[in-house]
């Protein structure tokens, strides 16, 4: 059963990419695109219910599926399916017909690769699937064939292949200590790294975190490595930023977090958990430093990006379960909520025909609806209730009061209420500002557009009113089997 | 452990091996001519390959010839040739304008390998494996790596940055043939064809740079910020 939905959701998205190659048809594409992603989310939906707390593996150990890979799965196929809706409504605006095979082949594939990568059991694999998925995403990122979109995507695959091979040289010498326990030659699965662990020389496992932090944390956006990622998002058609910060950045940060449980196992002190924190709460400054004195309404998003991955690296720094099921819990909303501003940020882009923040006036009265929509979402990605990031960051606030990391507590509650000033206060500008002279935009929005921007709000919504007891427990499993060795 | 217990000629012969490579990544440094860089890249390769050659002969790893000729044809022959295009394509014959010197950048990266050293010398120490080719093969990897960041950080012609990239690849594909001879072979197959589509990937772009930003000098690259 888990294995047809495995198979299945990896499959639509790779028929939707030989689809799209063959047939070049725009709206075909377009079709195939939303069913493949509609297929991947039908299958990750029960995957979580189906899975229960011992992983399963398939294909000769290679692919694993437990519960922390569902859970990332479920985020990744939302983001993708919510994209694909919006992609629609939003690529028809570029005046691109005759590229936009390419451009939905590209996007299955990031959605194929985005996908598989948190199943893979071979950390080495694990390695070339994050590789991947940075190829793929290139080309979105360089779709509008602009100079800035040119430069945006140069600066993506150079900064990110140079971090990312420092995680190969981690892998490379987690593989060296697990050698001189477990021989020569073995299969370098995480169970089996973890299995090792205690026995690993602690130096060289340190080592070999530190690099693979720094490598993967280069994927997820965690300052002082963000450099390519406001380009990236800001530059990119926003149905692309939107999978970059929704899916691509959990998909890089699950694989932290299984290093991070190997030398948990190992027992080697604080340095590990420390060093994670310290890359947070350093991403949270940087976020509410550039948040504050923005000018682009998508640069804006990207900070933001860069800032909730600081919070969710927070919460997967002090552990426990507060810590891991408030993070994982943030990865969802976050997934959701990001979708919802990348969407309203594309669309009024549109209209307005500009991406300063400046120049965007009087979007309350020009879109009543849509908005509105907006401005809600702008209020939950700032951390304020009813909606389901102010759960899950206090969650996370209190997972962090303990001796050690008390200081990262405090220094993220005045950081988000820093950030939540600067947020509101562009918002501000763009509802609120007088505009009298200034003519109306033209731009219309699309229905696929603003479907999928309320399919993101709702859930959103739900999820701050009413955490369901058992996704609480769900994620406490997670917890639990990420930290082993812990009573 | 292969390097455990390694006769003396096997150990002479790889430390031989891992310093050439170390030199010709010198070589990179200390000129400005993009065809110096290709060739010694090249080189580079097919000194791996030697390496691997040499690893499954003593170390009985047969598995390694096959990469030794994989590595032959996509790192020694097909990689070079693709960049060799990209650079005749675009006619870009050197770097015009310089951050750091080449005698100066030839200096830092001497101490960037002295730093190199003392960290796989406090490593090695950790298993009692100082005195083994180990400590060498470490510091080569670090070293690599080291220099090809210092060549990412200063270089801007594009087709630079992507050999500074190969580099660090190279760099630790090295390492890794003496340290870990037995990592799967997979693993090792899929990096190989992963660099290969890298450096196509790069290819397309250098030419999308040109068409629609008119330079392949990421110095030029400058319009977003903040």
């Amino acid at each position: 059963m888990i294995g047809g939905l495995l198979l299945a959701l990896s499959f639509a998205p790779l028929v939707a990419v030989i689809g799209c190659l063959l047939l070049r048809y725009p709206r075909i594409c377009e079709a195939l695109n939303l069913v493949a992603s509609a297929v991947s989310f039908g299958c990750a939906l029960p995957l979580p219910f189906l899975v229960d707390g011992r992983p399963t593996l398939f294909w000769g150990d290679y692919i694993i599926i437990d519960r922390a890979s569902a859970w990332i799965i479920l985020c990744t196929s939302i983001v993708y399916l919510l994209a694909s809706l919006y992609a629609i409504g939003y690529m028809r605006l570029l005046d691109e017909d005759e590229r936009l095979f390419r451009f939905y082949a590209l996007f299955a594939g990031f959605g194929l690769t985005t996908l598989v990568g948190p199943l893979m059991n071979s950390v080495g694999i694990y390695w070339i699937a994050i590789e991947l998925t940075t190829l793929v995403s290139t080309f979105l990122v360089a779709f509008e064939r602009v100079a800035e979109s040119m430069e945006a995507a140069w600066k993506y695959i150079m900064v990110v292949s140079a971090g990312i091979s420092l995680a190969l040289l981690g892998t490379v010498l987690f593989y060296w200590a697990g050698s001189f326990v477990l021989g020569p030659t073995y299969q370098m699965t995480w169970a089996v790294l973890t299995e090792a662990a205690p026995k690993m020389n602690p130096v060289l496992l340190l080592l070999a975190f530190l690099l693979v932090l720094v490598g993967f944390g280069t994927k997820v956006g965690l300052a002082p490595m963000h450099s390519w990622l406001p380009d990236a998002h800001s530059e990119s058609p926003a149905p692309v930023s939107a999978m970059l910060s929704g899916a691509l950045l959990n998909t890089a940060m699950i694989g932290i977090v299984r290093f991070l449980s190997i030398t948990r196992a190992a027992n080697i002190g604080k340095v590990p958990e420390l060093a994670l924190v310290a890359f947070g709460a350093l991403s949270l400054l940087i976020g509410a430093l550039f948040i504050v004195r923005q000018h682009g309404i998508k640069r804006l998003m990207a900070y933001s990006s860069i800032e909730h991955m600081g919070v969710v690296a927070l919460g997967f720094g002090f552990g426990g379960p507060l810590g891991v099921g408030g993070a994982l819990y943030h990865m969802l909303n976050h997934s959701l909520n990001k979708s919802l501003m990348f969407f309203g940020a594309g669309n009024m882009m549109r209209a307005y025909g500009t991406k300063e923040i400046m120049e965007i006036k009087g979007v309350g009265r020009n879109f009543p609806v849509q908005g509105s929509l907006w401005l809600a979402g702008a209020i939950a990605i700032t951390g304020a209730p009813p909606f389901g990031l102010f759960l899950s960051e206090f969650t996370i606030m209190r997972a962090g009061l303990k001796p050690f990391f008390s200081w990262a507590v405090y220094v993220m509650a005045i950081l988000l209420i820093v950030i939540f000033i600067g947020f509101m206060n562009h918002f501000r500008t763009m509802y609120y500002d007088a505009a009298a002279t200034d003519p109306a935009p033209t731009g219309r929005v699309s229905a696929w557009c603003a479907v999928s921007m309320w399919l993101s709000l709702a859930p959103l919504l739900v999820l701050g009113l009413w955490w369901p007891a058992a996704v609480w427990s769900y994620l406490v499993s997670i917890a639990q089997s990420l930290s082993p060795g812990v009573p | 452990m292969l390097i455990q217990h390694l006769d003396p000629l096997a150990s002479s012969l790889f430390s031989l091996l891992a310093i050439a490579c170390l030199l010709l990544s010198f070589v990179m440094l200390g000129s400005r001519w993009l065809k110096n860089y290709l060739y010694a890249f090249a080189a580079e390769s097919w000194i791996i390959a030697a390496l691997s050659t040499a690893v499954g002969y003593y170390g009985n790893y047969p598995e390694l010839y096959l990469i030794a000729i994989l590595t032959v044809v996509f790192r020694g022959m097909l990689l070079p040739y693709l960049i060799w295009r990209i650079i005749r394509r675009h006619d870009v014959g050197r770097e015009i304008h310089v951050i750091l010197q080449p005698s100066t950048s030839l200096v830092v990266g001497a101490f960037f390998v002295m730093f190199a050293l003392s960290v796989s010398f406090r490593v090695a120490a950790e298993f009692h494996l100082e005195l083994t080719v180990a400590v060498l093969a470490l510091t080569v990897m670090l070293s690599m790596k080291l220099i090809g960041f210092l060549m990412l950080a200063t270089r801007h012609e594009a087709v630079s940055q992507v050999l500074g990239l190969l580099v660090l690849e190279n760099g630790i594909f090295l390492g890794s043939q003496i340290l870990v001879p037995g990592m799967p072979l997979l693993i090792e197959l899929v990096i190989l064809f992963d660099l290969l589509i890298i450096v196509a990937c790069f290819g397309v772009l250098v030419g999308y740079l040109m068409t629609h930003v008119g330079t392949t000098s990421t110095l030029d690259l400058k319009r977003l910020v903040g």
